[in-house]
């Protein structure tokens, strides 16, 4: 018996499929996929051998059968009218991608022509994306995962803001998977921020329907000089779902960036940060938050690169785990040669609420310079039984008790994030979590 | 009230109580004292159930009901609450939410439903001003970056907040300065009814000069040795207790 290992099959399905691909997608999108597909075929999937990838299997994640919508057939649904995400009313510009689709219904038009400033684009990618930014900085980080998003996707998001623009209302794009079978999409986003821009951005990923999903993911995002761009990824989907996301940041000279990764419910998922300062004088400021339990796994990996001077980056990762979950944060920073006067500060912690919940926490400094403040802290613990015991004598049950405080402890990374109305929410959404009670609010199904 | 009875715990293989008798009627002020390691707060931990203590004999009785077998939140339910000598710090609980979720529990255990939100946060003003807390303190989180004297009078305030029938005031006044003392005692005295009763542990009388209690115990290597008026407190404070460890037949 030949057993394939998980690539064949996507060796195979390229190498069959590869003009029905074309056919659905763009000139741009089309020009990088053979020399992904080549560096595909010589790498394979990681194992776990690959040091980034050592708490997440990803052969075994990519070896089932997925259906793939290579024929780029419509959506059967209206996603305006039928579906309530959990984070509504925040006065933001929504979008919706369904599986891989951005919709271009009546609604998105509306939606394009309201409150967007002049010059600002957002469509799709395959209507606007150029060679001179497509796959450039995830072309180049010699990720499997990424090169099979790139050989697959044929369409995405495009998010373009011009010189000077600043998007008061934030952009909620709102990722539905939704299906009648297996299905796997590959989203690709792509974020342009010209000099002095100005951008929030909101992902919501759900999944509608009771079928394994897997998603790849790739966002890139170009700052230019003196840019800011918060960006929100908030993940609310099952436990048959597998995410993979490879997100990669380029900031220029003096800009800003917030990256936020929240992860209230899901199944498996990898979620990978590569932010690289070009420029002297930017800063950024990544924060997660994992809330697992069950059997869920959540695997952060962050490499944050200071390649120039008077660079600032802070990193905050907060994870509660519960029943059998498991979790990983595995966070680089690197300070080339040259990178004088760079600061940087990553911190993780985390709490274990059962004996079987494991958290693997590897930091990482890896600094070439002689003229830098950069530090780096990592707990795991359970809540702090003097506090327990002080909530109890007050007449709080110890269950109440335990929830009071793992709600505080991932509230602080929340605190942090910077859209008001969204932090409120995501207070709220914590608090459901933790109380199990996250599945029954509206919002997650689409009505039938 | 209270009916303790040779009570013996321990802490670990370490045995600190080794059989206390006390008993404690309504409206009773009691102070407790004696030298460090008498057992002073390892009596009141064990009566409100901490579980690093272990009872190895003897029996606890609170408004009938057997105190030993109640968890500490439901002794807490049936009215008995502690000042710590320690106050933790709980970053990221605001006292609004943790006094919030206290009262609720108790009145759900009284088969009650929550307090309305602007019916709570009256309440909190009203408490609050029995030991002049500021209203900042309603948005912090417990007892984070509070000073030792705010510490302490936090405690008195959710003492005010949840009404107990006996309050057991471990070291209150360790670490306050005159004025600070002076609030904490005029707030537990404002709080006293015929219906409450007290234990004051302390060291020092000063407190017991605001607290007048009835009853002054000295406590010594795990026993109640003497029982006084609070006279006794005044002769302590003159005389140390080596006349009392003399009395007892010891060095």
């Amino acid at each position: 018996m030949i057993t394939r290992s998980s690539e064949q099959q996507y060796i195979d399905l390229y190498t069959q499929a590869r003009q029905m691909i074309f056919d659905h997608s763009s000139d741009v999108m089309n020009a990088v996929r053979d020399e992904a597909f080549e560096r595909f075929k010589a790498s394979g999937f990681p194992t776990k051998k690959v040091e980034r990838y050592k708490y997440t299997d990803m052969q075994a994640l990519f070896a089932p059968d997925y259906g793939l919508n290579l024929n780029r057939l419509d959506i059967p649904v209206d996603p305006y009218n039928a579906f309530r995400c959990d984070v509504p009313n925040l006065s933001t510009s929504l979008y919706f991608v369904v599986n891989d689709i951005f919709y271009r219904g009546e609604e998105a038009t509306k939606a394009r022509g309201r409150n967007l400033p002049e010059g600002v684009i957002i469509g799709s990618l395959k209507e606007f994306a150029t060679t001179a930014y497509y796959n450039q900085l995830a072309g180049k980080s010699g990720d499997a995962i990424t090169d099979l998003n790139t050989l697959l996707a044929q369409d995405g998001l495009y998010v373009y803001v011009p010189k000077n623009v600043k998007v008061e209302r934030a952009i909620q794009v709102i990722n539905i998977l939704r299906s009648d079978v297996d299905l796997m999409v590959n989203r690709r986003v792509l974020i342009i921020l010209e000099e002095g821009a100005e951008l929030k951005m909101l992902f919501c990923d759900h999944a509608a329907d009771d079928r394994n999903f897997l998603a790849t993911q790739v966002i890139e995002a170009y700052v230019g000089q003196n840019a800011s761009l918060d960006l929100y990824c908030l993940e609310e989907t099952h436990h048959k779902n597998v995410r993979v996301s490879n997100v990669y940041i380029d900031q220029q000279r003096d800009s800003r960036v917030n990256h936020n990764v929240i992860t209230l419910h899901n199944g498996i998922t990898r979620n990978r940060l590569d932010l690289t300062f070009s420029g002297e004088g930017a800063e950024c400021q990544c924060y997660g938050c994992v809330i697992a339990d069950k059997q869920q796994h959540v695997d952060n990996n962050t490499l944050i690169t200071h390649r120039v001077p008077h660079c600032t980056s802070t990193e905050l990762y907060k994870y509660v785990l519960d029943d059998k979950a498991t979790g990983a944060f595995a966070g680089r920073v690197l300070v080339e040669p040259g990178a004088q006067q760079t600061a940087s500060q990553m911190t993780n912690q985390n709490l274990t609420a059962t004996p079987e919940a494991r958290m693997y926490t590897q930091p990482m400094l890896e600094i070439y310079a002689d003229d830098v403040k950069c530090a780096h802290g990592s707990t795991v613990g359970q809540l702090n039984d003097a506090a327990l015991f002080y909530m109890r004598q007050r007449g709080i049950s110890l269950e109440e008790a335990r929830l009071l405080l793992q709600q505080a402890f991932i509230n602080e990374v929340i605190d942090h994030m910077q859209l008001e109305p969204l932090r409120d929410r995501l207070h709220y959404l914590v608090e459901k979590r933790f109380r199990g009670e996250l599945n029954k609010c509206d919002g997650c199904k689409l009505c039938k | 009230m209270l009916e303790v009875r040779n009570l013996h715990a321990r802490i670990g293989e370490k045995e600190i109580l080794k059989g206390i008798d006390l008993v404690i009627n309504d409206g009773e002020t009691h102070a407790i004292m004696g030298p460090n390691g008498s057992g002073k707060s390892t009596l009141s931990a064990v009566l409100v159930g901490n579980p690093l203590y272990e009872v190895t004999e003897g029996e606890a009785y609170f408004n009938g009901k057997n105190l030993l077998e109640m968890k500490p939140e439901e002794r807490a339910h049936e009215g008995l609450f502690l000042s710590f000598q320690y106050p933790v710090e709980i970053p990221g609980v605001s006292m609004t939410n943790f006094m919030k979720a206290a009262i609720n529990e108790r009145r759900k255990a009284q088969g009650l439903e929550p307090m309305n939100a602007a019916e709570f946060l009256k309440l909190m003003r009203e408490k609050r001003k029995v030991v002049e807390l500021d209203s900042k303190l309603a948005n912090r989180s417990v007892n984070e970056g509070f000073s030792g004297g705010e510490k302490k009078r936090n405690e008195i305030f959710q003492m005010a907040m949840l009404e107990p029938k006996l309050s057991i005031l471990d070291e209150t006044d360790s670490g306050l300065d005159v004025d600070a003392m002076r609030i904490v005692a005029e707030g537990v005295n404002k709080l006293q009814t015929p219906e409450t009763s007290c234990i004051v542990i302390t060291h020092y009388d000063r407190l017991l000069e605001m607290i007048r209690p009835q009853y002054v115990h000295v406590l010594y290597k795990g026993r109640i040795v003497k029982t006084g008026g609070p006279e006794l407190a005044v002769q302590i404070q003159e005389h140390g207790y080596d006349w009392i460890k003399e009395e007892i037949g010891e060095e």
